[in-house]
């Protein structure tokens, strides 16, 4: 490889080098951004709109190329509009239950004794309630809008992280070059975040994907069963609407599942290929 | 002149799980009673077998775990009763190398960053200096310009050892603490790691306190001896007069024992014994001397009676019947 080429240039070929998955997965991430975006931003059209008959079969081409739902409302418009919230509520989600997670896990992990105990037996008591159910309980009594369901869902979905966290911090915590670190006058905070986090990195990247794909799901299920906010057209809520119908017409039902399974598999093949990347073993040089 | 560091009755002991919720934890003594000093410049050896307690009494030193009892003094302050603040900034002077330099150095940083860390942690001088700095230790520890920006994984553990010491090295310490330095390296590189820690002790007036259980290592560097069994020093003399003169029944069995001393026999020095068994638990030690139950001279009196460390001759040995 040339020398002089662009630094950014240079990181984008070595990371297509050592981790190409993540080059495919952040390529199909940014595809369901940029329908997020065009639906928000550009799309004058409204997805509730009734404009054809219901049940219209996808043609692929010409004005309703996926067809229409039970309402007769365009499939391909309420697939675009759905991305933005099917997103940014997993995207929340995910963040508060990594945040959560990995917080309290490493307090746990990295101090031990009483403060372990105490915060272990706070996550096994969130870890024994079904979490969808548990979910649907907060949503019933929130009134349900894309912030609050983002907000249950990270609630439910932060205890196997901090397990997670947990196992790490306390594997990692006693090795040499941790104490090493501390002989050479590291406090417990520097410790924790810039020398045993970043070796924690891999299963927490892999558990990260993982909350997000679980949010997208859950956001899925709770639209599904009726809980999501009917006023947002997320790709669960369109899945939930018309799965009386599907004996009728899959393609309702089928295009946003497929949104959501591309979506998921995007989010784990950019986990899978960032953790190469990572890795300084996996260093192209 | 005071002794740079001062150790005095240092004990360690780790709490173990309770067999209730209510019975009394029983705790693993690791390190009991241990005294000794050590001046500038000075290297003194610290020698036994796994679970002896050596690398108890130096992370000990270090502070990098906390004893229970007894007193750490180094350069008259007594290291147990300064504050968090007091100790970071003390820690410029006490610095470590591990056994392992395979887990000693963190996979995810650059060799210069490893080297460098002491320094950004304990704020000393500003960023070029720094890098000066970790130009020149890679430079003394025999490691090239070119290499600093290499993971740990890229070097050999020969090499990874001298990160780890030059890492020791970046503050300027006054005393260094080597545990099991050359253990996990090979004979070759293990002779270059020694010359190299000989060289810097000479160099820069280093205190070393360097816990093996290699005689032949130790030999090579140290000018007193401390051998340990079961948590105390049983025997603790300069070191020719150690291998000339080996006192402690256990510190000969020790010596019969090492392969790198074996042609030492030719000179008519066989075996005498080969020691059977194993230390006793040091969760609950026997009241006697600890070797008791291995010692060929084992009387009544030892096995009731746990002996001081006394002059004999011109060593200092903890038996009854010293020879």
């Amino acid at each position: 490889m040339t020398g002089r080429a662009d630094p950014w240039l240079r990181r984008f070929l070595s990371a297509c080098r050592t981790g190409p998955s993540a080059v495919v997965g952040m390529a199909a991430l940014l595809v369901v951004c940029a329908m997020a975006l065009y639906s928000v931003f550009l799309d004058g059209r409204d997805p509730f709109d009734i404009v054809s008959l219901p049940h219209r079969a996808p043609t692929f081409v010409g004005p309703l190329p996926l067809g229409t739902d039970y309402l007769g409302r365009d499939l391909a418009v309420c697939l675009l509009a759905g991305a933005a919230p099917t997103l940014s509520v997993a995207a929340v989600a995910a963040g508060l239950a990594m945040v959560l997670g990995v917080a309290l896990g490493a307090l746990a992990g990295f101090f031990g004794g009483r403060l372990d105990d105490l915060l272990m037996r706070f996550t096994e008591f969130f870890q024994v309630l079904p979490a969808l159910l548990f979910a649907m309980v907060l949503v019933t009594l929130w009134s349900p809008s894309p912030t609050t369901i983002a907000l249950t869902i990270g609630f439910v979905a932060w205890p196997p992280t901090a397990r997670l966290a947990r196992a790490e911090f306390l594997r990692i915590r006693d090795l040499e070059y941790v104490v090493a670190a501390r002989a050479a006058g590291a406090g417990a905070g520097h410790l924790m975040w810039r020398v045993i986090l970043p070796n924690a990195a891999p299963p927490l990247i892999v558990s990260a994907t993982l909350v997000v794909t679980t949010a997208i799901l859950f956001e899925a299920a709770l639209s599904f069963l009726g809980l999501g906010d009917p006023d947002t057209m997320s790709w669960g809520q369109i899945i939930g609407a018309n799965r009386e119908y599907v004996l009728d017409a899959w393609w309702p039902v089928a295009f946003p599942g497929l949104a959501i399974f591309l979506t998921v598999l995007a989010v784990s093949l950019l986990g899978d290929g960032l953790n190469r990347i990572l890795d300084p073993k996996s260093d192209g040089a | 002149m005071a002794a740079l560091l001062d150790v005095r009755d240092l004990e360690v002991a780790f709490p173990q799980p309770g067999s209730g919720l209510f019975a009394p934890r029983p705790s693993l003594r690791a390190v009991r009673g241990v005294s000794f000093t050590l001046g500038q410049g000075r290297a003194l050896g610290l020698v036994g077998e796994s679970g002896a307690g050596k690398t108890t009494v130096a992370l000990a030193v270090m502070r990098l775990l906390d004893a229970v009892g007894g007193t750490v003094s180094f350069d008259g302050a007594d290291l147990y009763a300064l504050d968090a603040a007091a100790m970071r900034a003390r820690r410029r002077d006490l610095q470590i190398v591990f056994q392992n330099p395979y887990s000693s150095l963190d996979p995810r940083r650059r060799a210069a960053d490893i080297v460098r860390a002491p320094l950004d942690l304990l704020g000393i001088g500003d960023p070029a200096a720094r890098a000066a700095r970790v130009a020149g230790l890679f430079a003394r520890v025999g490691l090239r310009a070119d290499q600093a920006t290499l993971f740990p994984h890229q070097f050999s553990g020969g090499q990874r050892q001298r990160i780890a010491i030059a890492r020791a090295l970046a503050t300027g310490p006054r005393l260094l603490v080597c545990d099991e330095p050359v253990s996990a390296l090979d004979m070759i590189t293990k002779r270059q790691i020694l010359d190299l820690l000989a060289g810097l002790r000479d160099d820069f007036g280093l205190a070393l306190l360097f816990v093996s259980h290699d005689l032949g290592a130790v030999r090579r560097i140290c000018d007193e001896i401390a051998i340990m069994y079961l948590g105390r020093i049983v025997e603790l003399s300069g070191r020719d007069e150690l291998f000339a003169r080996p006192r402690h029944p256990y510190t000969r069995a020790l010596l019969a024992a090492a392969p790198s001393l074996a042609h030492r026999r030719s000179q008519g020095r066989a075996a005498r014994c080969a020691l059977a068994g194993e230390p006793p638990s040091p969760i609950d030690p026997p009241p006697g001397c600890a070797f008791a139950g291995r010692c060929p001279r084992a009387t009544p009196k030892c096995r009731a009676e746990c002996p001081e460390l006394a002059a004999v001759g011109a060593s200092r040995v903890a038996c009854h019947f010293p020879g």
